[in-house]
């Protein structure tokens, strides 16, 4: 028994999920425990402090810091308008004086009468968490958020870019391994999310963009495509913060894959239904993979966690290779040799011996495979 | 630190984001020596949540493999689920005499620093914070081109561990430092880990503006003050700041981090004869000290690199006051910060080491694939020659980085008549001398593991270009961490283990400077070889050759340059001398320097580089032909 270097990506009919949905900053939750809400649903909402607008004063008068306390007309935590008066000089005989204005709507901060500036901030702003998913709220956090649950059909991607969004299911390919064309998103496409197959390309994402098609779920994607899609290289991978109309949930990885079968079945048998995507990823600390979330029919009976167990590489485990020659395939485990072994780049690593889908056998580092949970 | 003869055993770990590294530092037949290593997964995320665990699985192999190694099933490191160190010393089987270790979980220490003019009071601050071992995040300035409500916006969106501010010499300005603790306080940050606790801020600069600063910012944050690092435009103290931020780092972020109070009480080792609490020092802090102790002690200049998954980490210690830099290139790295490679580099760049064809679309998504999947490794040859070329590029640019940074005091007046008035050189000019640099020292996944010594050699030099005379050296495990901490107690353990088991010395390389004609004589050597031969040429322009020389020997050469070269000498000066050899050799290179230039046309670049790729064994024949 041994485990496999990269933790396989869930596919999975049947999970139960929790959700937390946190604000920021503390503010207030709208919903109690127990209660159901909708992926749309605002269920806590805060107001984050304004941006903060600085202002020197002592420049703008044309005197010292320490003067500015003598001609300062408002005080820390004043309320002030755009126009409002800040600051006026004395002038000559109550002639020629110099006013300052507030710039903006807003409170004071703060005067220093080191620098001679004046900090002024802006209202503030308001934000709000939805559920993001379909389900119950089990927990609440007070003045922070809540946890939401429910039973779904749930995929894990590997790459995703865009934030979290809504959809009904479109499956736009017969197989797996078809590549969409462009001319096959209609504008039976829009708000849904389509699922591509091997392949979505740059036409394709286009096309979505027009039609005002909410996701894509696809096998594959070039990074040349990607490129030109955002105007800039991805450098490191913490992605979801895209100013894009769109979230693109890669389920396999860069260039031309095939979607594993079991993953398309499952969007095949779920077509139609609502669900909840977004394509946020993050490979350091913390690791995070986008995420294609179908809530299912439940009663709170039905939310038991199964035990979290670590999947084994063992003599029968079913895998998909992730890294060239063979990147996609799926096999068999039908050897796990001990000894370090070395590889055609004459790298000394642990080893595994499977065989393919099409029967072909093949040797291959057991950190380069992933286990699929059959 | 004169503990040396009372220590029998040593434990020390290096508690990284991934993995926990333990080694075992025996006293053996009158020498330390690293004789065990163990490693566990770190444990201070979900479901563990405590770093103890990690540690304890790491020494718990290191228990089992030391009992199979002298065959004693008696040897124990652990009793009662913690480390047991003697408090009299070892006498028997059980426990060690001491426990120190480093750590870098949860994205090690991150800092903001703040200075006046980026380019002095700025420098000095990141100076500081990048020699304690810290990510810097971002560098704010009175005069860095940014508003005023943009400064207040980055530091409110950046969550530091702790900010370092810096600004004015003694007496200098008020106004702008003031000015900047007014910005930190309108933008309120809150630390990284949990919001119980406030914000550290250090405070390290014009002694005039103390008063002013604790008034903006006392209530706000944790304010800690400190010795001004640049008291005066010419002298640079960064000490005091330094060990400030590693106090904060153990009182405040690592306390911060699960199971990270349990383990600080581990870590103690004998110090004038007291058994005495041994701080924990983030890992490149550790990094950093014992390749200032190696520099000190055998008197050499000395440059190291650590490439790992998401950063590249260069140190270096140069010129006869062991001046000391360390920068970190937070988005080059192999893994996770793979794309950013291409990103930095450019394709050409990258594509101008590889000696065959590969197109654009296929190797952007490789790229990207061992971006998103990190732990994979190059089965295909060809994968890894690429790996290769792009380590070279991370590589190249983290220098280019580091020389930049590593520089002498911007500012400061020339003093010819007293030049000793200031420690960092000329005004503004690097440091970095490759001519007189004498070891080059490459760590992490690329350079450690290749699959041949010789592709280590070869990457560190296409990527630093060494000149002259320069050894070369690989960190067969990433020792340094735990023998950085050691030197803490034993600074004998510590340079023993890492001359006799940390490097991994691939032999020398001899590159003649200045420009020169392919055709035309670079170099001219006699070398009398270990076993018994002597190689006498005259190598042309734009070749490499490779000498057998093994570890521990040396070879007697007199090198001559060719006309308008140097080989350290100055120009056509010849030099007898001694090289060391190590498990590639000596490797002659003449490809010129200063430039250094590859043929821009592609065939003619692809047989170079395969002609050289051969003379140096780096590759499997198969794939130069």
């Amino acid at each position: 028994m041994a485990q496999a270097y990269s933790p396989g990506l869930t596919v999975t009919e049947n999970i139960v999920l929790k959700k937390e949905r946190i604000l920021p900053l503390k503010g207030n939750v709208l919903v109690k425990k127990g209660d159901k809400v909708k992926a749309e649903d605002v269920v806590a909402e805060t107001r984050l402090p304004g941006k903060v607008v600085p202002l020197n004063v002592a420049n703008k008068l044309g005197i010292t810091a320490d003067m500015v306390n003598e001609y300062i007309k408002i005080k820390p935590g004043q309320e002030i308008h755009k126009g409002d008066l800040i600051a006026e000089t004395k002038g000559f005989l109550g002639f020629f004086k110099s006013h300052l204005r507030s710039p903006i709507d807003g409170e004071v901060e703060n005067v220093s009468k080191i620098t001679g500036q004046l900090l002024l901030r802006e209202p503030r702003i308001p934000v709000n968490v939805k559920a993001f998913m379909d389900g119950i709220v089990v927990d609440v956090v007070e003045e922070e958020g809540v946890i939401v649950e429910n039973k779904s059909a749930y995929i894990q991607g590997i790459f995703g870019i865009g934030g979290e969004t809504t959809g009904h299911i479109k499956v736009l390919v017969d197989k797996p391994e078809n590549i969409l064309k462009a001319d096959e998103i209609d504008d039976s496409c829009k708000d849904k999310i389509i699922v591509a197959g091997a392949l979505a390309t740059y036409d394709v994402i286009q096309k979505a963009l027009e039609v005002g098609v909410k996701g894509i779920i696809t096998g594959g994607i070039d990074d040349r495509d990607l490129k030109k899609l955002l105007g800039y290289n991805i450098g490191v991978a913490i992605t979801g913060h895209e100013d894009i109309d769109l979230t693109i949930i890669v389920t396999e990885g860069f260039g031309e894959i095939k979607m594993a079968q079991k993953t398309y079945d499952l969007l095949k048998q779920f077509e139609g239904h609502k669900s909840s995507i977004h394509g946020k990823t993050q490979i350091r600390a913390g690791v995070m993979r986008p995420e294609i979330i179908i809530p299912t029919e439940f009663t709170e009976e039905n939310l038991e966690h199964k035990e979290a167990k670590m999947a084994s590489l063992e003599i029968g485990t079913t895998i998909r290779v992730i890294r060239q020659p063979n990147f996609g395939m799926i096999g068999k485990v039908t050897a796990l040799p001990e000894e370090l072994t070395p590889v055609e780049s004459e790298t000394l690593v642990r080893i595994l011996e499977a065989e393919l889908e099409d029967g072909k056998k093949i040797t291959i580092p057991r950190a380069n495979v992933e286990i699929i949970e059959d | 630190m004169g503990n040396s003869r009372k220590l029998k055993r040593i434990i020390a770990t290096d508690c990284g984001s991934t993995t926990t590294k333990a080694i075992l530092i025996e006293y053996v037949d009158g020498e330390f020596r690293q004789t065990v290593r163990g490693e566990a997964p770190t444990t201070v995320e979900k479901p563990l949540n405590d770093v103890t665990r990690g540690v304890l699985n790491a020494v718990t192999e290191l228990e089992e493999l030391a009992r199979l190694k002298y065959d004693n099933p008696n040897i124990k490191f652990i009793k009662d689920d913690k480390l047991q160190i003697m408090k009299d010393g070892v006498k028997g089987d059980e426990g060690i005499d001491a426990y120190v270790s480093t750590s870098s979980a949860g994205g090690g220490l991150q800092m903001m620093v703040t200075g006046v003019v980026a380019k002095m009071t700025g420098e000095s601050a990141e100076r500081a914070a990048l020699g304690a071992g810290a990510i810097v995040m971002d560098l704010i300035a009175s005069n860095d081109k940014r508003a005023n409500y943009e400064k207040i916006e980055r530091i409110r969106n950046l969550r530091p561990d702790m900010i370092l501010m810096a600004g004015g010499v003694d007496g200098g300005t008020t106004k702008h430092v003031a000015e900047l603790a007014e910005l930190v306080a309108a933008a309120d940050p809150k630390p990284r880990l949990g919001s119980n606790y406030q914000l550290p801020v250090i405070y390290a600069g014009n002694k005039k503006a103390r008063e002013a600063i604790k008034e903006t910012l006392e209530d706000k944050v944790d304010l800690i003050i400190t010795d001004n690092i640049r008291p005066t435009l010419d002298v640079e103290e960064l000490g005091p700041a330094r060990d400030k931020i590693h106090d904060l780092f153990m009182e405040h972020v690592m306390a911060q981090a699960p199971g990270y109070n349990k383990l600080m009480s581990w870590t103690q080792g004998p110090v004038d004869g007291k058994l005495t609490q041994i701080p924990i020092m983030p890992t490149p802090a550790a990094v950093g000290n014992i390749m200032q102790t190696i520099a000190r002690q055998n008197k050499i200049e000395v440059l190291g690199v650590d490439i790992g998954g998401a950063t590249t980490d260069v140190f270096s210690v140069f010129t006869e006051k062991h001046i000391f830099n360390r920068t970190v290139s937070a988005n080059l790295g192999m893994s996770y910060s793979i794309s950013n490679v291409l990103a930095t580099a450019g394709l050409e760049n990258i594509l101008r080491w590889v000696p065959f064809e590969i197109d654009e679309s296929g190797l952007r998504n490789m790229i990207k694939n061992k971006m998103i999947r990190p732990t994979t490794i190059p089965q295909q040859l060809e994968e890894l020659v690429l790996e290769h070329a792009i380590a070279k590029e991370a590589l190249k640019y983290a220098f280019i980085q580091h020389k930049e940074f590593a520089v002498g005091l911007k500012g400061a007046q020339r003093k010819r008549e007293i030049a000793d008035a200031f420690d960092q050189s000329v005004s503004g000019e690097t440091v970095v001398n490759m001519m007189t640099l004498d070891l080059l020292v490459g760590s992490g996944g690329v350079l450690s593991h290749a699959p041949r010594r010789n592709q280590s050699a070869m990457m560190l030099i296409d990527a630093f270009l060494p000149e002259g005379i320069t050894r070369l050296a690989v960190d067969s495990i990433f020792m340094m961490p735990q023998l950085g901490v050691l030197a803490e107690i034993s600074e004998k353990a510590a340079t023993e283990v890492f001359e006799k088991d940390c490097l991994i010395y691939l032999g020398t390389c001899v590159a003649p400077v200045g420009k020169s004609k392919p055709g035309k004589v670079a170099l001219t050597a006699h070398i009398e070889l270990p076993n018994g031969e002597v190689f006498e040429e005259e190598i042309k322009f734009g070749e490499i050759k490779l000498l057998p020389c093994g570890v521990g020997e040396t070879a007697k050469a007199t090198l001559k340059p060719g006309r308008g070269l140097d080989i350290g000498e100055g120009k056509n000066q010849e030099i007898e001398t001694e090289l060391h050899g190590g498990v590639v050799g000596i490797i002659l290179d003449t490809r010129g320097r200063q430039p250094f230039a590859l043929p821009t046309d592609a065939s003619e670049r692809v047989s170079l580089l395969k002609k050289w790729m051969k003379e140096l064994k780096a590759y499997p024949e198969k794939i130069l032909e």
